[in-house]
């Protein structure tokens, strides 16, 4: 301290500043965790990621968090029931999972589906389709940051879960498909609600590609970002959109048909670009397949039962069961104890709207699964995110692992 | 043993020419057709079905506990080709005391979680895996839980 000229004011001497810390030119290996609670992994997904500056050296996809023991769950469920724990393994795509589970479980039974049945399957599983991919197209663009397409795409998602309020009373969770045919009578005046959403959602489907296919920002986030090559996919277990952004032309809907999937004319929409912008046009064009296709279904759609001719499986009618012994007896059965299954294994395969679900269910002849694995798309797409994302800057892992639509209920069970 | 059936099936009879030993059944139910290999062939059944078969895909892999049954474990492998647009299983059977199998990892990298999960929920070790953990559950949890003698809810004791 020192005096100074005002009086009584003494001056500090500011002390000699410290040697700065030299500045390390190259850039700095760090390790960075994103998630599990990132708003834009739409669900509860950790990635471990080793950066070097903003590059990505390594990653790490961290999952689990979701698991609840569904497939447990089944062992102790008789088979009906069990179709309510199927809804809530892929919470956007409810009516696939509760697809291929009927489909797996009559296949063991090897009971005939009525057609109109099997056409009204198609007619909701395509919804699905819809309405999962509008909420992927929504919540993507809200992280490449486009606010609004979310608004577009909500307002039809309500239709869509509007209409499966009206078949099933819920709007997600709709255990509506059963093993034997369809939960209930298709509602009355279901043609006009499905008509009046069928005509408009092309145009629709054009508002969202205003507001984005050439938008200058979308495409210089999303082109030449993501990319994976198909021999990479193919051998990490990547199925669906992503694959068919590739160029590989598979789609188990016309590949191995089920619920007579053969009897509707639609196309595989494919690119080759192979990147986010690709998939983005893949799934924008599958939604307007999906559209053709519950077009169909809604004007061929046959008369006929929405439940198999199968009394110790399906319940019967109110009016016979008042009325009749026998279909009194098979109610009493069914209820109670549930319908036995013949011993066997299947493993059933669909393409929901996020790639390959299959259920392997093993029967020991009892009333309830031995054994019911989940294959879930999402599980398998996870695995290539370390693959993709390699060597590509941090900016663009959110667009790129956003590319993949996964749900992490279905990862993890 | 095997039916001449499957026998005569192009992908099962070029395998037999290939391992004969390796098959030790087979069975074609509901169209679909499943293959019991000897737990020790595996990893080379797999390599010759995705190198020469074109099986270039594994769609899943799981395993079925059969409790109080020996041998217990019953390891099974979805394979797919998408170009023969054709499915096939792989089962094998392993005793519940210490299970132990090859990992196909190196045949399929997407193979890596799939067997994860099954060591994770039945307990059943992948010898040459490249990162054996759980995957589902926290790594100090204790017991399989897709084990039949694991029960469904209560405490354990």
């Amino acid at each position: 301290m020192g005096a100074s000229d005002i009086p009584g004011v003494t001056v500090v001497e500011a002390e000699p500043a410290e040697q700065a810390p030299e500045v390390d030119a190259r850039p700095r290996r760090m390790m960075l965790n994103m998630g599990p609670q990132h708003p834009s992994t739409h669900g509860v997904l950790r990635l471990v990621l080793d950066l070097d500056g903003e590059t990505i050296m390594a990653s790490q996809p961290d999952i689990g968090y979701l698991h609840t023991g569904i497939e447990k769950e089944f062992e102790v469920k008789n088979y009906q029931q069990a179709v309510t724990l199927t809804d809530r393994i892929d919470y956007l795509a409810p009516l696939s999972n509760n697809l291929c589970y009927c489909l797996a479980v009559e296949k063991l039974l090897a009971i005939e589906i009525p057609p109109m049945a099997q056409w009204t399957r198609v007619m909701l599983t395509e919804l699905t389709r819809l309405n999962s991919h509008l909420v992927w197209l929504g919540t993507h663009a809200i992280d490449i940051g486009a606010m609004s397409v979310f608004l577009y795409c909500f307002r039809e998602r309500e239709d869509i879960l509007r209409i499966f309020e009206m078949y099933s009373g819920q709007r997600m969770m709709t255990s509506y498909f059963r093993i034997g045919g369809l939960a209930l009578e298709p509602p009355r005046g279901w043609q006009k609600r499905i008509k009046s959403f069928i005509d408009v959602f092309p145009s629709r489907v054009d508002e969202y590609e205003e507001l984005l296919t050439n938008n200058r920002i979308w495409i210089g986030r999303t082109q030449g970002v993501g990319r994976i090559s198909i021999e990479d996919m193919l051998d990490l277990g990547v199925t669906g959109p992503m694959l068919r952004a590739a160029g590989l032309q598979w789609d188990m809907r016309k590949s191995e048909p089920y619920s007579s999937y053969e009897k509707f004319d639609f196309e595989i929409p494919t690119r080759t670009e192979n990147d986010v912008y690709a998939r983005y046009l893949v799934r924008i064009e599958e939604m307007r397949q999906s559209a053709r296709i519950i077009k169909q279904a809604l004007e061929g759609m046959p008369e006929g039962r929405w439940t198999a001719d199968a009394p110790h499986v399906v319940l019967p009618e109110r009016e016979k069961m008042k009325t009749q012994m026998e279909a009194l007896i098979y109610h009493f059965k069914i209820v109670t104890e549930g319908f036995r299954v013949p011993a066997g294994e299947v493993y059933q395969t669909i393409e929901s709207p996020r790639g390959e679900v299959g259920y392997y269910v093993v029967s020991d002849g009892t009333a309830k699964p031995y054994r019911v694995h989940v294959r879930g798309p999402s599980f398998g797409n996870l695995q290539a995110i370390p693959c993709m994302i390699q060597g590509t800057l941090i900016a663009d892992v959110i667009a790129s692992i956003g590319s993949m639509d996964f749900v992490l209920g279905d990862a993890d069970r | 043993m095997i039916p001449d059936d499957i026998k005569a099936l192009p992908t099962v009879a070029a395998l037999f020419n290939t391992a004969p030993e390796a098959v030790v059944g087979g069975k074609l139910e509901r169209g679909e057709l499943a293959l019991e290999i000897a737990a020790e062939d595996i990893a080379g059944v797999c390599a010759y079905l995705k190198e020469a078969q074109h099986f270039v895909r594994l769609s899943t892999v799981t395993a079925v506990d059969w409790y109080p049954q020996e041998p217990r474990f019953e390891v099974v492998y979805h394979l797919h080709s998408p170009a023969r647009n054709e499915r096939l299983r792989l089962k094998c059977r392993l005793a519940g005391a210490n299970p132990e199998i090859d990992s196909v990892t190196a045949v399929w990298r997407g193979a890596n979680w799939y067997e994860r999960e099954t060591f994770d929920l039945f307990g059943i070790r992948f010898r040459n895996h490249p990162d054996l953990r759980r995957i589902m559950l926290p790594e100090d949890w204790e017991g399989y839980p897709l084990r039949k003698d694991y029960p469904v809810t209560g405490n354990r004791v």
